[in-house]
């Protein structure tokens, strides 16, 4: 048999129907994630349509995007702390879930949070899976070994009715990644540096796979932080083989399964890593191990340098509009621009060991008045566990401020945002012009390099604090 | 959905790369539970100011844009979150097609989901369409080409499958439903 990589291992066994000229391949869907705000009009179109959600199990399903990170118990108290359409959108979820008999994880529930902390945290997300959500950093989940992916709202009707896709098989692209991080330097530095390097359009058409010793390396948080934001470079899918640490993050967790089950599905997962020999349509290496703090500068996050390093200069309209959106400047260093809001959070950084390194840049110190900390838990558990570590008590020592979990000031749909020409220095994963808010300008950096910009006010290497 | 055989329209050239769906749709209007009525948000940023006047010097507000069904946008086309509003609030807006010289996965997969097909184009071809903004073109997707005025016929490419729902107003879902016993199969024999 000739040698498969993790991919297409994981793609062949869910095939239901092969691809051909005329029609792209079946793939059966093991875990559908459903949210909010992607899938209203797929459940509508199940109505008109007469059609039942076909494995309501198969669904995991919450609110996080246009959810308020302020506390609410019930649905009532929504219409104080929500816009309307925020709030008619929540309700609708909740509805929707109930008429078509889908679990729903929703404010009641000690295991709400953002889909892409929720899956992983609660042993939904399992190596060697198909996973889908109406949301593009669903690639996150690729940190396990599962060929997880974004799609949109007409898929998300497509795979409630029926647990599959219509989908042309992506190339293959192998990135190999090498070296030892040095102390300060983090997983978001390893994928800001990977997106410079390979472009936002570089994995287009592309499944990655991130292999390497510096992947091995990574803790499970780590990797998930890396395959989140594979999209980020234009691939929808970002793959790691799942070794020990990723059974060792998986044993226990209350969707994993266990005993003799346990043993049978860990059987099957030693099965796929790519098979020596396996063939990448393309590949690229990196070294990691002088890699620096990154900062992006410009508008997406290829626009990324070190923090080490000066803003380039290129002789181009789109490089040129922005610099101007963003107010800074080419040939100088971003190292020392005031910022006016610091988000750590989202689902790129908003786990526990995000909090945690955010927490030891805080500890002992004060943020500016004149400077806005937001510190947003991925979900209820990363809360709860960052609590009991007294992580919360350090973010409010410090002048911040500690929220109920949700995707917040990434995506500015949920009451949190930031205001017209302010910076943020920001731990999510997209600097487009407005994300964070109309007129809002993002610096993308670890939570380390963010911490360190709240509590000195100025874009700062974050290596300058570290004990 | 309507049958498509082909488009014949003036474009509107948009030449930036990299062309988000943010920019296309902003999150803050991603709060709505139907598909319709996002084509007055259509590049929202870039077609108002904060106060919600239109800018003048953005093409959209351009009276020669007025009635124009085909973008042509920069390299990387779509590129950024899932959101399907991307290609509903083009096709609310009265877009038919996109062209560029490279348009993002998801956002390719949506568009031909709705209607408005991607047209992914040589650079010397979108050179020339960049240079002629308003130019008349066809986007024919029995032969798979675009017509240029000047007589060229500019193969693209489009997956089989999708071409042949377009043309015939065919619901991919239909395929799907259809399996149903393949579907079951599996199921059966997965473990």
């Amino acid at each position: 048999m000739t040698a498969r990589s993790l991919f297409e291992k994981v793609w062949d066994a869910h095939v239901v129907a092969p691809e051909s000229e005329d029609r792209p391949a079946m793939l059966y869907v093991d875990l559908h994630l459903v949210h909010e705000v992607t899938s209203p009009q797929a459940f509508d179109m199940l109505r008109e349509k007469g059609l039942e959600v076909r494995r309501p199990d198969l669904c995991l399903a919450t609110l996080d995007h246009s959810t308020p990170t302020v506390p609410v118990t019930s649905l009532k108290d929504l219409e104080v702390v929500s816009e309307p359409a925020a709030a008619r959108q929540l309700i609708q979820m909740e509805k929707n879930c109930k008429e078509f008999g889908i679990e729903l994880h929703g404010f009641a529930s000690d295991r709400r949070g953002i889909v892409h902390v929720i899956g992983p945290e609660l042993g939904a997300t399992q190596p060697g899976k198909t996973i889908v959500c109406g949301d593009s950093h669903t690639s996150t989940h690729g940190a396990f070994g599962a060929l997880a992916f974004g799609i949109g709202t007409t898929e998300v009707g497509h795979a409630l009715a029926t647990q599959c896709l219509l989908q042309r098989r992506p190339r293959t692209f192998a990135i190999n990644l090498e070296g030892t991080l040095r102390p300060g330097v983090t997983a978001k530095d390893i994928i800001l540096r990977i997106i410079g390097t390979i472009g936002v359009g570089g994995g287009t058409g592309h499944a990655i796979e991130y292999r390497g010793s510096a992947i091995a390396g990574l803790s499970m948080e780590e990797r998930m932080t890396v395959c989140n934001m594979s999209i980020e470079a234009g691939a929808r899918a970002g793959m790691i083989a799942p070794d020990d640490t990723t059974y060792e993050y998986m044993a226990g967790r209350p969707l994993a399964p266990d005993g003799a089950d346990w043993d049978r599905a860990l059987a099957h997962w030693r099965t796929l890593p790519g098979d020596a020999g396996a063939r990448y349509d393309k590949s690229v290496d990196i070294d990691v191990s002088e890699l620096a703090p990154m900062v992006t500068f410009g508008t997406n996050p290829g626009m990324v340098i070190s923090i080490d390093d000066a803003v380039p200069d290129q002789d181009d309209p789109a490089f040129r509009k922005a610099l101007s959106y963003m107010q800074i400047e080419a040939g100088k260093p971003l190292s020392g621009q005031p910022v006016n809001v610091v988000f750590i959070g989202s689902c790129t950084n908003g786990r526990l060991s995000d909090i945690r390194q955010a927490a030891s840049v805080l500890e002992g110190r004060r943020v500016p008045d004149d400077v806005r900390l937001l510190v947003v838990p991925g979900s209820e558990r990363v809360k709860r566990d960052a609590e009991a570590q007294g992580l919360h008590e350090i973010v409010l020592a410090a002048g911040g401020e500690w929220r109920e979990p949700g995707c917040s000031m990434c995506i500015a749909m949920n009451g949190d945002r930031v205001t017209r020409g302010q910076l943020a220095v920001s731990t999510s994963n997209r600097n487009f012009e407005g994300r964070q808010g109309s007129g809002a300008r993002t610096i993308l950096a670890s939570p380390l390099t963010a911490a360190a910009a709240a509590v000195t006010g100025v874009v700062t290497d974050p290596r300058t604090l570290l004990s | 959905m309507e049958a498509i055989a082909r488009i014949t329209s003036r474009t509107v050239v948009l030449p930036i790369e990299d062309i988000d769906t943010d920019q296309i749709i902003p999150a803050r209007f991603l709060t709505t539970t139907t598909r319709q009525g996002l084509g007055e948000r259509l590049f929202a940023d870039w077609r108002y100011d904060a106060d919600g006047n239109r800018r003048a010097d953005f093409v959209l507000n351009q009276p020669e844009s007025a009635g124009a069904g085909i973008l042509v946008g920069g390299n990387n086309f779509g590129c950024g979150s899932s959101r399907e509003h991307a290609p509903w609030a083009l096709v609310d807006y009265g877009f038919r097609a996109v062209i560029s010289t490279e348009i993002a996965d998801i956002f390719r997969s949506n568009s031909l989901k709705n209607g408005l097909i991607p047209v992914i184009v040589d650079a010397a071809t979108h050179e020339w369409l960049i240079a002629h903004p308003g130019a008349e073109v066809t986007v024919d997707l029995a032969s798979r080409t675009l017509d240029l005025p000047d007589g060229r016929n500019v193969e693209f490419p489009i997956d089989g499958f999708s071409r042949y729902c377009l043309m015939n107003g065919l619901d991919e879902l239909g395929f799907l439903l259809e399996n149903a016993s393949a579907i079951r199969e599996f199921e059966q024999r997965a473990p």
